[in-house]
């Protein structure tokens, strides 16, 4: 269980995270949605030790994540794997590299159990040998974020992070990658957090949503609830309404 | 009437928040080549890129700055009957001035100008994040092995610079101008005395750690995506040129 209280961070005098209050309940996927810009990506940023809020918690198992440092800082991040919005794959290593690396660097695994276990990731991704020693730039949008789920799965973790997984994929794509967020899902029952505002695909693969509005969770339920909610900023953002998206 | 005194404080506190930062990103830096995981081999690939891909440049502008140096030098001294000192002026001008800081300058320009945009562009694709988040110290992975590449790769790369020049004034000097071969070397072994040479390692070390720490600080901290990177690469060749020179005044006025 994840649970945030109250949690504030500025940027120069602009208030993103006005007290937010959240919590992410243990092996189930929850999505926070929200308008471009409206502070999702900050959000995540706070949970998995990038950014430091100004006030507040954020409670993973008993441990409040903005408080930790050192070693317990290294093993909170050793239980976590973030898919990063571009993929953030390394792009001086190859398709091979870029998946194994976690396992290089934070295990003592035999090179071969290694290439087994990346293989089989591959595989799990739908992506054939060929791309093993290819470079990120040489992929595809959608083959990016495929690698760089294998790279976040190969981790085994507990808990998984997705900032924006399908922006800028096309629909067939789109459909594929949250397929596999759900596959894995099942088979690892990860704890997970994404940010997203592809409606209505995410709902196909939430648990448990929250809509971010000005800095607050002003709704949170499960997706049939968020859907029926009737506070008309959240049916405006699920409808896609022109007045709410340039509001 | 407020309005420039303002301004002149404001820059003058970026300044110094800027140079604060650089030395405390210096010293974490450089704390954590203590630290295990210890990446040899990234530092050995970082002395490969930094200055193994930089020694045709600096042999072609050494080669270049020798015989221009011993031109210069020949029809100034000859008005005084002293060509026979050219080698010495030769040898010392490059050990002591020319070497560290033109290599200071062409690794600022080729190897610095790359480092920033590496890192700048890890930056904003978010792979130091990912790193972060991987438990891998994106200090340690990324800026650590570069810092040691630069202290270890210049003072090297100054060492060529020196016996390349050297070898380019011979050119001028000796075969195309007519001075004896023996006047050319002896001359030069009898000033250069061990003080310059130590001098000229000092100067280069300084050199080759502001230059990498520069190129990385800029890279690390770039921001707003494409443009942040083209401008960060262009501070990081001007600001290390000045700090190398503005560095050599200074070394130079202490081994004086």
């Amino acid at each position: 269980m994840i649970k945030i209280s109250n949690l504030v961070k500025s940027f120069g005098g602009n208030k993103v995270l006005d007290g937010i209050n959240l919590e992410m309940p243990a092996g189930k996927i929850t999505v926070v949605i929200g308008k471009s810009g409206v502070g999702k990506s900050v959000l995540l940023k706070h949970i998995v030790g990038l950014l430091k809020p100004d006030s507040g918690q954020i409670m993973v198992d008993g441990q409040d994540i903005p408080r930790l440092r050192g070693r317990s800082l290294r093993e909170f991040k050793l239980r976590m794997a973030v898919l990063f919005q571009g993929g953030a794959l390394f792009d001086s290593l190859n398709v091979f590299e870029n998946i194994a690396f976690p396992l290089r660097e934070k295990t003592r695994l035999p090179e071969k159990e290694i290439a087994d276990r990346v293989r089989l990731r591959l595989e799990q991704m739908s992506l054939t040998a060929e791309v093993e020693t290819k470079f990120p730039d040489e992929l595809s949008g959608g083959m990016k974020k495929r690698v760089a789920l294998a790279r976040a799965m190969i981790q085994e973790p507990e808990i998984m992070f997705f900032d924006e997984p399908v922006t800028g994929l096309d629909p067939p794509m789109t459909n594929t990658v949250f397929h596999l967020i759900s596959k894995t899902h099942e088979d690892s029952g990860y704890t997970a957090l994404m940010v997203s505002h592809d409606i209505p695909e995410v709902f196909a693969v939430a648990h448990h949503v929250a809509m971010l509005h000005k800095g607050r969770i002003i709704a949170a339920g499960t997706p049939q609830e968020i859907q029926g909610n009737p506070d008309p900023v959240v049916q405006s953002f699920i409808r896609g309404e022109v007045d709410f998206l340039e509001d | 009437m407020n309005n420039p005194i303002r301004k002149l404080g404001r820059h003058s506190l970026n300044l110094v928040e800027q140079a604060g930062g650089m030395m405390i990103f210096l010293l974490e830096g450089l704390a954590l080549t203590f630290v295990p995981p210890f990446r040899l081999r990234r530092v050995f690939q970082e002395v490969h890129n930094i200055g193994v891909r930089s020694t045709p440049i600096v042999i072609l502008t050494a080669a270049f700055t020798g015989m221009v140096t011993a031109l210069q030098a020949y029809y100034t001294l000859r008005q005084y009957g002293s060509e026979g000192a050219l080698g010495s002026v030769v040898a010392l001008s490059l050990i002591r001035e020319m070497g560290p800081v033109l290599t200071g300058i062409m690794v600022s320009a080729r190897a610095g100008s790359a480092v920033t945009a590496e890192i700048g562009i890890m930056r904003i694709t978010e792979q130091l994040d990912a790193l972060d988040t991987m438990a891998v110290n994106p200090l340690q992975y990324v800026v650590m092995p570069k810092l040691l590449a630069g202290i270890i790769a210049v003072p090297l790369l100054t060492a060529i610079f020196d016996v390349v020049g050297i070898m380019g004034g011979y050119l001028v000097g000796v075969v195309l101008l007519g001075i004896s071969s023996g006047a050319y070397f002896s001359g030069m072994t009898q000033s250069v005395v061990i003080n310059d040479i130590n001098g000229g390692i000092v100067k280069s070390l300084v050199f080759g750690l502001t230059v990498i720490l520069v190129a990385c600080y800029k890279g690390y901290y770039t921001e707003h995506g494409a443009e942040g990177v083209s401008k960060a690469t262009n501070q990081t060749v001007v600001l290390s040129a000045v700090l190398v020179l503005a560095w050599d005044y200074v070394l130079t006025s202490f081994f004086m």
